[in-house]
């Protein structure tokens, strides 16, 4: 569909709080469930901005940038397949075309990550100078410069892709032969498995590990809805706390002897 | 003891927290969070030090390098907080000893959030969200967005208190026992819900056929002996509902064979190839692009 004037002007905005999020992480504008959210209430095109947040959030969830690990922009990912999806006009059939395309660039975007924080670099030599005059007004300002930039890294793209016109993306998009399209989407129902696999990498320990294994074997009884599975996962976990509490505390041998098995040492007290 | 001449009112304090939301919005290179840290502290400097050099030399001191995890630098922020204020009243605090405790605790404070925000807490609360709002649900951001924020909100604010009161007393306190415990608590939780997302959402469907066997007569629907016009449709959706099936044969695929066995199971195997090639230092990057080509040429061979 077409855009006018003042919804091209809130997808921007969006695009710009996405990108200031991209870096801050706190409001989490930038997550595909709100920033797909956002593009589709500004557009007129709500449920699909919804569905297509949904499905890209499930992609993104292990997406943080800890370590040497490089995850995919998800502002860029969020903002452009939304962007795309709408422009294109297929509907709910689009989404699986529109966030295989939008992942791509995301990965581009990492580029445009690192100039910004190249930038920020001289930022904060310009900084060291207001420092040196107590100038506190001046540091306020240039952290603001900083995370406009973090939002125009993000705006900038969102707006080139605006500009395209919708025919283009269209007629683009309906080119596109159906075993593409259709192998993408059944590509991004895979492409959640590394989120996941980024996460368990940072958080598996011997300890854990059978926690993993009821999770998967519950989750086969698909009456149990997501939140009765967190409310069995937490429960699980509190009461390892505190069994593995009460035993360091009933059995002086066995916590001085640390074993960090409550299990083995209440077999063997008992 | 002096008589306390500044102290930072509960208001400053919140203006501190609110301004700790930019914390990493100049990160860069070379001093990573530091224009943040000072931007943070500003409000707080303001009251304390009203003398230009007095405040030239504070902002200063706080320009220097800083990272943790942008939530959990709130209880340093607030020891930092507490130090200052003393500084300003008098008391002999040095410059090294405010550097010790932001150093002395933003390497272990970094450890705790990663897995609880980044590995727990958002992966849970986004799943919860995008699995509603797969289906259009409009709760599904909602959701997300507030309880999200609500708990960021209220952990900055009182775990900043909680730096402030206690000061630099708590630094060796924090990093020890009860966090400890907290990140392997959030560590079991998480591991059990990543074990249920992947059996639900990571979707591989083998379409490839097993097999294709006839079914015997009277287990389908025999389409040629069906009354026409709206009476026949009828007649099919009665028969359907008894079990009956649609076509002459039953057909297998392998993703059938796989449900018989493991539900989930190809998923399962797709998340431990990821995982051993992450460990093997692979770009998730160059997983993702991966996953995508093999989707597709997987698809064109009729496999899936």
């Amino acid at each position: 569909m077409d855009l006018n004037a003042i919804q091209v002007i809130l997808v921007i905005v969006v695009a710009f709080l996405a990108g200031m999020e991209g870096i801050l992480d706190e409001w989490e504008f930038h997550q595909p469930l709100v920033a797909c959210t956002l593009i589709g209430l500004v557009t007129g095109n709500l449920t699909l901005g919804i569905m297509l947040g949904g499905s890209l959030q499930m992609i993104a969830l292990g997406w943080a940038n800890i370590g040497a690990a490089v995850a995919p922009d998800a502002a860029l990912a969020a903002v452009a397949s939304a962007i795309i999806l709408i422009k294109g006009g297929q509907g709910t059939k689009g989404i699986g075309t529109a966030t295989g395309l939008a992942i791509t660039l995301a990965v581009a975007g990492l580029f445009l990550t690192m100039l910004v924080r190249t930038i920020s670099t001289a930022i904060v030599h310009i900084m060291d100078k207001y420092a040196e005059e107590g100038n506190w007004r001046m540091i306020n300002v240039s952290q603001w410069i900083a995370v406009c930039l973090q939002g125009l890294r993000i705006a900038i793209p969102a707006g080139l892709l605006l500009a395209i016109p919708t025919e283009t993306v269209r007629s683009a998009l309906a080119a596109m032969p159906a075993w593409l399209s259709d192998g993408m989407t059944i590509g991004g129902g895979m492409v959640v498995a590394v989120g996941y696999a980024m996460v368990i990498n940072m958080m598996a320990s011997r300890e854990v590990w059978p926690f993993f294994a009821i999770g998967f074997a519950l989750a086969g009884v698909k009456d149990l809805t997501l939140i009765a599975l967190g409310a069995i996962g937490l429960s699980m976990a509190l009461m390892y706390l505190a069994l593995e509490e009460k035993v360091s505390k009933g059995s002086g041998d066995a916590a001085a002897a640390g074993t960090g098995d409550p299990l083995g040492d209440i077999i063997d007290d008992y | 003891m002096t008589e306390k001449k500044v102290t930072l009112s509960k208001r400053d304090r919140w203006d501190v927290m609110w301004h700790s939301q930019l914390l990493q919005g100049s990160w860069n290179y070379e001093r990573m969070q530091n224009g943040g840290w000072a931007y943070s502290m500003i409000p707080a400097l303001r009251k304390l030090y009203p003398n230009k050099e007095d405040m030239a030399a504070a902002l200063q001191r706080h320009l220097v390098f800083f990272n943790t995890h942008p939530y959990l630098a709130s209880p340093i922020i607030g020891v930092t907080l507490a130090l200052e204020e003393d500084k300003a009243n008098g008391v002999e605090v040095d410059d090294e000893a405010i550097q010790g405790v932001k150093v002395g605790m933003m390497g272990p404070l970094a450890g705790v959030g990663d897995p609880v925000f980044w590995y727990t807490v958002r992966p849970i609360l986004g799943a919860l969200g995008a699995s509603m709002a797969i289906n259009g649900n409009i709760l599904g951001p909602i959701l997300f967005f507030i309880l999200w924020n609500l708990i960021r909100i209220a952990f900055l604010w009182y775990t900043q208190e909680l730096g402030y009161k206690a000061g630099a007393a708590i630094s060796s306190d924090l990093s020890g026992g009860l966090l400890k415990k907290v990140t392997r608590g959030a560590a079991m939780m998480g591991m059990f819900v990543l074990g249920a997302l992947i059996e639900r959402w990571v979707s591989i469907n083998f379409t490839l056929k097993v097999s294709e066997v006839p079914i015997q007569k009277g287990g389908y629907i025999d389409w040629t002996k069906l009354p026409s016009g709206t009476a026949g449709i009828k007649e099919a959706l009665i028969e359907r509902a008894h079990g009956l099936s649609l076509t002459k044969t039953k057909v297998t695929t392998l993703q059938d064979n796989l449900n018989m066995l493991v539900p989930g199971l190809a998923g399962l195997l797709l998340t431990f190839l990821c995982m051993w090639l992450l460990k093997k230092k692979v770009s998730p990057i160059v997983i993702i692009l991966g996953i995508f080509v093999v989707g597709i040429l997987f698809h064109v061979w009729g496999l899936m």
